[in-house]
């Protein structure tokens, strides 16, 4: 097995100044990535407040730089399955705002119809496997997703993204084992944003760096810097190479941190001031805006022309999902089953 | 051309036939490989297709019920075999949480196409834990097919028609009923799902019945007829979707139903029967629908409890004659 990284629990907060890695492109799209997602939620959030959006709506911010990070790191042949914080996964597999926003809206133009809303965005063509509202029950399906790439014989991996509360349901340790003993292709992904709606990791975890679970089961793990995309890539980016030779599954714990609540509903009273500040003086967004202009990767002209590009798109979003039809009632009975003339009881 | 074999070998040709016909088929559970099956209905299936296709999983049905919904997900067709219906309540979550709502939550962007299947129901003095029947668990949810049958040339059409099929389907088999033989057609044929069968064709009385059951029913049907009574008894076969058609066409002939059904009482299968049937036929019928379930008990151990919370072929022909106001 690889060596597995320890790291100190709170990973440093300064980063060295040096000339940039990456290539331009790279930097530009993490910050487009980025901003777009930080956008689309902010304007949920706004919704959910005007009660365009209902139900359960649990937003990314301040998690963006993980999304960023994978994408830069995969194919869009990989596949993605995550939890129910979703809406910033999906944007980074590519589904449109429009189709994102739509849904949050319960609109027939939605990813999925209407029939999914916060927690439920699918799409087959950008091989994103959902937006599970259960905690943990995705670990199983990703492993199961992972599971049928290697039957086919492909090089394909499949992303399986939870939280920290979900590291301690049962379905992740027979996820482990399996995924271990028949070394299939997948990456797990932890991203620990420190919470499980209002309970710390501390409180419910005698260990309390979650990527050692994956000692038991002898999978290469390590726990990195969810803050920067830079850093997600780079670990991420290790572990696919990993797995693509064949060598089986891999465990990231992603540190990461959510501004907001749980969800909407949660004022988040749990956690101190002070640590939220000290999450967003390291904001992802922010920190890959100052170091494009600092390290003269791209001009303030360019970064403006990116955000009044995402403003608009966004309003654009709204203004189309605003616009869009609620579902037909008749289409309560569409995608239940395949079968055409399924017989269903309608007394 | 027929040959009479057991259910085990019935179930066990319907996986080797669509193995062989499709690649994307294969069979995960426990002691499902090198052990030939708890209940053998898998034996020889390693030796011909291999440790890639028939695969002994840990004892972990929450995951590896998963692993098959999310290659079921993924373009495979999966067959997950529980060693019985009572441990699969581990993996109700994602039968009844993911499996059954892959389609409606993903738009139609996620097909599940993947057979749950075991043995449900009382197998003897095995106590609470291994004794209970899921057809009504499984069929009060959207999305599932459920498939309950012991005959073994249906159970063997139905399981190819099961594995064939793009919804998720729970088939429930019966422990004490894989050594139950019957008449199986050679080669190829599939037996439609959510279709009943007449089992026994009769005039007075309509019993309705699946999975082991259906011997109970249709053992009190022999003793009745000895006393001049004419039962015609009903085989589902599937219970989601169920085949009221069929039910509502024999009531309106006999004009009287008793249920024999396995599960609890409560909220179970008979419930939906007799619902179904006061619905459909209240004009046609000469009494209230009768039921026999098991008991509304857990079921213990000994043997004299085992007696008297199962469904009998004298309880049957006590409800029979209910319906038909023969009784004292």
């Amino acid at each position: 097995m690889d060596t597995v990284v320890e790291q100190k629990k709170k990973t440093t907060r300064s980063r060295k100044s040096s000339k940039p890695t990456y290539s331009k492109e790279m930097y530009l799209n993490w910050y487009e990535m980025m901003f777009r997602i930080r956008k689309f939620e902010e304007r949920a959030l706004l919704m959910y407040g005007q009660q365009k959006v209902r139900g359960f709506c649990h937003v990314y911010i301040g998690q963006e730089a993980v999304a960023a990070g994978i994408e830069a790191a995969i194919t869009p042949e990989d596949a993605i399955v995550t939890a129910y914080r979703q809406h910033g996964t999906a944007i980074g597999r590519g589904l449109s705002t429009n189709a994102c926003m739509a849904e949050l809206f319960g609109k027939v133009t939605g990813a999925v119809k209407g029939k999914g809303g916060s927690m439920h965005f699918f799409s087959a063509d950008h091989r994103y496997f959902g937006g599970n509202g259960i905690v943990g029950a995705q670990i199983p399906i990703g492993t199961g997703i992972g599971f049928a790439e290697k039957y086919k014989g492909t090089d394909k991996l499949c992303v399986t993204m939870f939280g920290d509360g979900a590291a301690r349901q049962g379905a992740l340790y027979e996820s482990f084992n399996m995924a271990m003993n028949w070394k299939l292709p997948v990456l797990y992904i932890c991203e620990n944003n420190g919470y499980a709606m209002g309970t710390s990791v501390e409180r419910t975890s005698n260990v309390t760096d979650l990527y050692k679970v994956g000692h038991a089961f002898d999978m290469p793990s390590e726990a990195i810097d969810g803050m920067s995309p830079e850093s997600v890539y780079e670990g991420v980016k290790k572990a696919v190479e990993h797995i693509r030779s064949g060598k089986g599954p891999y465990f990231l714990e992603i540190r990461t941190y959510r501004y907001k609540g749980h969800s909407v509903s949660d004022p988040a009273r749990y956690r101190t001031k002070e640590e939220v500040q000290e999450y967003k003086d390291r904001d992802p967004v922010k920190m890959t805006e100052s170091k494009i202009l600092k390290d003269k990767i791209a001009t303030a002209e360019e970064i403006a022309a990116i955000k009044d590009m995402i403003k608009k798109e966004i309003d654009a979003a709204v203004k189309f999902a605003e616009e869009s039809p609620y579902p037909d009632p008749a289409d309560l009975f569409e995608d239940n089953y395949t079968q055409a003339d399924y017989p269903f009881i309608v007394d | 051309m027929s040959r009479e074999i057991a259910l085990r070998d019935a179930l066990n040709e319907a996986m080797t036939e669509e193995m062989r016909r499709d690649e994307l088929v294969f069979l995960m559970g426990e002691e499902v490989a090198e052990y030939n099956g708890a209940y053998k209905v898998s034996k020889g299936m390693l030796d011909e297709f291999g440790a890639k296709r028939v695969i002994d999983t840990p004892i972990a049905e929450l995951g590896f019920a998963g692993i098959g919904v999310g290659a079921a997900m993924n373009g495979l067709r999966p067959i997950v075999e529980f060693m019985t219906w009572n441990f699969a309540i581990l993996a109700f979550d994602q039968i009844v949480n993911n499996a059954a709502k892959t389609l409606s939550q993903s738009a139609g962007n996620f097909k599940c196409p993947i057979v749950f299947r075991g043995p449900s129901g009382a197998a003897g003095q095995l106590a609470q834990q291994h004794s209970q029947t899921f057809e009504s668990w499984m069929a009060n949810v959207p999305g599932l097919k459920v498939i309950s049958c012991i005959d073994p040339a249906d159970a063997k059409g139905l399981l190819k028609s099961a594995i064939r099929d793009d919804d998720p389907i729970c088939m429930m088999e019966s422990e004490m009923l894989y050594g139950y033989k019957g008449l199986v057609p050679e080669g190829e044929y599939l037996t439609p799902i959510g279709v009943a069968a007449v089992r026994r064709e009769g005039t007075d009385v309509t019993i309705v019945s699946f999975n082991k059951m259906m011997l109970t029913a249709l053992e009190a049907a022999d003793e009745l007829a000895k006393e001049g009574i004419s039962a015609e008894v009903i085989d589902l076969r599937t219970i989601r979707p169920l085949d009221h058609e069929t039910l509502v066409k024999s009531v309106k002939k006999t004009n009287r139903l008793v249920v024999v059904d396995e599960s609890w009482p409560f909220a179970g299968v008979s419930a939906e029967i007799a619902y179904e049937i006061q619905k459909y036929a209240f004009d046609y019928l000469d009494a209230p629908v009768t039921r026999v379930n098991a008991a509304d008990t857990s079921l213990p151990y000994a043997p004299t409890l085992v007696e008297a919370y199962m469904p009998n072929p004298a309880k049957v022909i006590k409800a029979v004659k209910e319906v038909m106001y023969l009784n004292a």
